[in-house]
């Protein structure tokens, strides 16, 4: 987001000559590259809560190094998603002006931090969809998405790899380590159904090649989990009843908590300039 | 030759941009890096073009990282580079694609790393790979018996190493 009135944009000037792909309804791309950003920006604000308050140094500062990622690719969705909308709203506007019914990220990265065990099951559970994600995403017949989406597949190998990391000591290491691992896996199992659905217009901009077909991503999702899982010595949770509703702005009232104190000072100064 | 100063002081706009465009590439390659600042953009292989369009500098520049609140503090020092240069029509534009590896780091800029301390980045490893680590040379003592203590450091590009032959810590720049 931009720091007082220096709006730190890397977009309206950066790709002016590409724009959605011919014949996308831009009341669908504008959704998409929303759920996109809300996303990268809900998931980044819950790591930056754990500045200063990491298990060790080398952690805080690991957990403040992804959450730039997400914050960094929140802001190019905005700013296009900003363009695309036409009606002058910044990232800035679309970050810090709009109440939590009209968020639309996934369950799973609005839920509180928990422990670190459940941080990194979170972050496992996410990044073993997003890193084959983004991947996909950079084929794009939309220009603007591809180039996001190959400049974030770089840095999502390394958050995967990272949580796959924490998961694998940790549900290997000690009893502790290990009961708590295995609790947020189980905790947090019921919100993973939702990254791999998609509303009408989304699979509309699936159809036209511009947009990711989620459910093509389960496999490798379930390949990378059942890995990791093995290597961790925990078991895969057991399907069950999967809670969503965050794309369509239902969510759980944690993310009214984070947007508030998110947006608060922004709110509270607005159109300030420093 | 006492025109040249004077000229350079006050470009009369009226030259076909070529001696803008020249001044303009000058200014921008003495732009550093803030946070690595003994590498020039151009070692970092950041600076994607300079050209001279209707009447104005258009500078293309690559993020290194999506989030790097450097990027921010480049764009501007390029600015300034560029006004002090005489040169206040100026525009600089970002370019994602396609995304900065660290194989753009250019041989000079390695060489300027290791001597820094920065052991430079081995060379691209496949994306995606779930485990493994670089053989990373202490930029010190020379040795290969080295350890990774954290892949994140103070800033997005670089890891925390220790040379387990010297002792001593290193920062790592690592691959992407």
């Amino acid at each position: 987001m931009s720091m007082g009135s220096a709006h730190l944009s890397t977009s309206a000037d950066s790709s002016a000559s590409l724009g959605p792909a011919p014949h996308a309804p831009a009341a669908a791309v504008f959704g998409y590259l929303l759920s996109l950003g809300d996303d990268a920006l809900v998931l980044g604000h819950r790591l930056s809560e754990w500045s200063g308050r990491g298990p060790t140094l080398e952690e805080d500062i690991a957990l403040s190094n992804l959450a730039l990622d997400l914050i960094g690719q929140a802001r190019l969705c905005y700013a296009y998603a900003g363009e695309v909308e036409g009606e002058g709203r910044d990232e800035d506007a679309l970050a810090y002006l709009r109440d939590e019914h009209a968020y639309r990220n996934l369950l799973l990265l609005e839920q509180p931090n928990g422990d670190f065990a459940m941080t990194m099951a979170r972050h496992l559970l996410y990044a073993a969809f997003l890193d084959p994600y983004f991947k996909a995403l950079a084929a794009s017949a939309d220009p603007r998405l591809a180039e996001i989406g190959a400049k974030a597949a770089k840095e999502m190998a390394y958050h995967l790899r990272h949580a796959a990391e924490w998961v694998i000591r940790l549900g290997d290491g000690t009893e502790e380590s290990r009961t708590r691992t295995a609790a947020a896996l189980d905790e947090l199992w019921m919100y993973t159904g939702e990254m791999f659905e998609m509303d009408a217009s989304e699979t509309l901009l699936a159809a036209q090649g511009i947009a990711v077909d989620r459910g093509s991503l389960r496999p490798v999702w379930e390949a990378t989990l059942a890995r990791v899982l093995a290597e961790a010595t925990l078991a895969r949770p057991a399907d069950r009843w999967m809670q969503c509703g965050g794309r369509a702005g239902r969510h759980s009232e944690h993310l009214g908590r984070l947007l508030a104190e998110m947006q608060v000072l922004h709110r509270a100064h607005p159109g300030a300039s420093w | 030759m006492p025109s040249e100063p004077e000229r350079k002081a006050h470009p009369t706009g009226a030259d076909d941009g070529t001696e803008a465009l020249a001044r303009a590439r000058a200014a921008v390659a003495a732009v550093v890096d803030p946070e690595i600042p003994i590498l020039t953009l151009e070692d970092l292989g950041i600076l994607r073009g300079v050209a001279h369009q209707d009447g104005e500098i258009v500078v293309e520049l690559t993020p290194t990282y999506i989030g790097c609140p450097a990027t921010f503090a480049i764009r501007l020092a390029v600015e300034a580079a560029l006004a002090a240069a005489g040169l206040p029509k100026a525009r600089v534009v970002t370019r994602l694609s396609p995304p900065w590896s660290t194989d753009a780091i250019t041989e000079a800029g390695r060489r300027k790393l290791k001597a820094f301390g920065i052991a430079p980045p081995a060379h691209a490893t496949g994306p995606g790979a779930l485990f493994c680590d670089p053989e990373v040379a202490c930029p010190r003592c020379g040795s290969t018996n080295t350890r990774k203590l954290s892949e994140f450091g103070s800033t997005a590009c670089k890891a925390q190493w220790r040379c387990e032959a010297c002792r001593e810590p290193f920062d790592y720049f690592k691959c992407i």
